[in-house]
């Protein structure tokens, strides 16, 4: 074992020396960082700057973009800790989550691993199809399906009045909204997780499943011993990749329900949102606490998946 | 005798094909359900208002209103938010290529003092959300007089996360063999030279799956350029545009219809001839 490691340093050093020159003169390194400027001055301003900003914003009393801003040290947390709309919306958020990844992960699975098989004719229209509403602009899938699901005047309901069960309010209704918004996510990212499935599928070799067949092998039990041992180290970071990519839900629940009704669907960034711009008193500070509160909670699960590839990373060494 | 044999081995063959074909078929009713939305937009776009109302799923509209999207286009300003659009997009898949490419290409081949900071920085912000981001953006660019303005928008979406793209030329740049690069050294070209004649054509097959991941991103893009729009209707993009449509005029909804699909058609084209870089693009996650 610690042989083993030893060679793959080696290796590992080895291949960065072979790539970098021990020595390259100021020209080289002042063309380095000219190279760099544009990622440093652009990435600079508009996500590291606005990362430590938020830390300082939420400990100032702040109304509006122009005003004078107050140090109040903790009051804004103590504020929005104290708010039970923002402890809805952090439980919106995670029940969302809840509702929405099982589905997306394991449906997906099911749909790659018979769009994964080499036999199935129209692979390309079937994979090209579910992957569609990926691509398209989820505010405007939020906005049109507002009226497609309204319980008067939209075409849903107008067939379910014909066959006797209309006027369902789907986003009116407080124990539907939600519910009927992570059906429509699913529906909108299911192509997303399920390329990282065929990704994953495109992994195992082909010919693991022909000797399996060789040697009697039917369908359930190559399922069971190959298809699902050489999937598991990537369960964990699909897995973790869709949780992130969850969290990133504002564009489809504000034009969607705004939050509503009554901030059943209100999640974390909307809850923002209506502080920091829905407000006619912006309340920045308590705004940026919020927004604090849920970049921790977005790096806890940032570092999970670290540790989750890592986790993969060894389970797939074990198997070799 | 023979002609018998081959039949039934014909016949074998398209038994033992059955299963796949059902199969296909079953899906093929899944992947309509699928698009069906898309299709009903489609059609909804060029009934008229009644029919809406009327005539619930129907595909087929009695009477092609092609009018809607006259109304779109023109009332409802579709033809400016796709102008602006198209700005934006185009000019921040610009911007974020190159500021990718170029880094990605420095943080792959060469080791200097800060590299593995710099790295770790991005990697470390992978996932921040715009809704975390937000308000510290609109500060700055309201304090660099960059608010309300297209230019300003563009910068604020080519800075945001594209830590993604970094990496998949990071990983790309790694692996093409050094001779490549003395080769050119060789040849008496410079540190610019070596990098635009010989590596990024190399690097043609990413730079592909960069720019049209960028450009679906920031077509779909809503959350920053509704706040950057708040007081300059005339800049919104389609995305922005389709939520004040039906704020102003909730009663035109085969507008709607027409509006999304002028908004929406540009994306799916672009994804249906260019599919696969996007495809590459998704996995690498995975892969990565």
């Amino acid at each position: 074992m610690s042989i083993r490691s030893v060679q793959l340093t080696r290796r590992q050093t080895r291949r960065v020396a072979a790539l970098d020159r021990p020595r390259f003169g100021w020209k080289k390194t002042t063309w380095i960082w000219i190279f760099l400027l544009p990622t440093t001055v652009l990435y600079g301003i508009y996500t590291i700057y606005p990362i430590i900003a938020s830390y300082w914003y939420s400990l100032v009393e702040w109304n509006g973009f122009d005003a004078d801003q107050t140090f109040v040290g903790l009051s804004n947390y103590r504020t929005v800790f104290a708010d039970p709309l923002f402890w809805n919306s952090f439980k919106v958020t995670l029940l969302f989550m809840l509702l929405v990844v099982p589905a997306r992960v394991l449906l997906t699975l099911l749909l790659a691993i018979v769009l994964n098989s080499p036999k199935l004719p129209l692979i390309g229209v079937l994979r090209s199809a579910f992957f569609i509403p990926v691509v398209t602009t989820t505010a405007i899938i939020g906005v049109v399906m507002r009226f497609v699901l309204d319980p008067s005047s939209g075409p849903v309901n107008s067939i379910l009045t014909k066959l006797g069960a209309g006027g369902i309010d789907f986003l009116g209704n407080q124990h539907l909204a939600l519910p009927t918004a992570a059906v429509l996510y699913i529906w909108k990212f299911f192509g997303v997780t399920m390329i990282y499935w065929l990704a994953a599928l495109q992994t195992i070799p082909y010919e693991l499943y022909e000797a399996a067949r060789i040697d009697g092998a039917g369908p359930g039990q190559v399922f069971r011993h190959i298809t699902v041992p050489m999937l598991r180290p990537f369960l964990i970071i699909i897995t973790v990749l869709t949780v992130e990519e969850t969290f990133h839900n504002f564009d489809l629940m504000y034009t969607l329900t705004g939050g509503g009704p009554y901030f059943h669907t209100e999640i974390i960034e909307i809850y923002i949102y209506r502080w920091a711009f829905g407000a006619s008193i912006p309340q920045l500070g308590q705004a940026s606490a919020a927004a604090v509160f849920f970049g921790l909670l977005v790096a806890v699960v940032g570092a999970l998946q670290l540790w989750g590839v890592y986790a993969g990373r060894r389970l797939r060494g074990e198997q070799r | 005798m023979t002609a018998v044999v081959e039949r039934t081995d014909r016949q074998r063959r398209m038994l033992r094909r059955l299963p796949w074909w059902t199969a296909a078929i079953c899906l093929v009713g899944i992947a309509a359900l699928w698009i069906f939305p898309f299709l009903w937009m489609l059609s909804a776009s060029l009934k008229d208002n009644m029919e809406m109302f009327t005539g619930g799923l129907k595909l087929w509209p009695s009477k092609f209103v092609w009018d809607n999207y006259a109304r779109a286009w023109n009332d409802a300003h579709f033809g400016r938010y796709l102008i602006n659009t198209v700005v934006v997009t185009l000019i921040t898949v610009v911007l974020v290529t190159i500021r990718c490419a170029t880094a990605g290409y420095v943080l792959a081949r060469y080791k200097f003092r800060g590299s593995k900071i710099f790295l770790g920085v991005l990697v470390a912000t992978l996932f921040v959300p715009t809704g975390y981001t937000i308000i510290p953006v609109v500060k700055i660019s309201m304090q660099l007089g960059l608010i309300d303005s297209l230019g300003g928008m563009i910068l604020a979406l080519s800075g945001g996360a594209y830590v993604s793209a970094i990496l998949i030329y990071y990983g790309y740049f790694r692996q093409i063999p050094r001779e490549l690069e003395e080769a050119a050294v060789v040849d008496g070209a410079g540190f610019v030279r070596t990098f635009f004649s010989v590596m990024l054509p190399l690097a043609m097959p990413v730079t592909a799956t960069v720019a049209v991941l960028t450009f679906i991103t920031t077509w779909n893009a809503f959350f920053l350029p509704l706040v950057f729009t708040f007081s300059r209707p005339d800049l919104r993009t389609v995305s922005v545009g389709m939520q004040a449509f039906v704020g102003e005029t909730a009663t035109d909804w085969s507008g709607m219809a027409a509006a999304g699909v002028i908004s929406i058609v540009p994306v799916v084209v672009l994804f249906i001839f260019l599919q696969r870089y996007f495809v590459e693009g998704i996995s690498g996650a995975v892969k990565s």
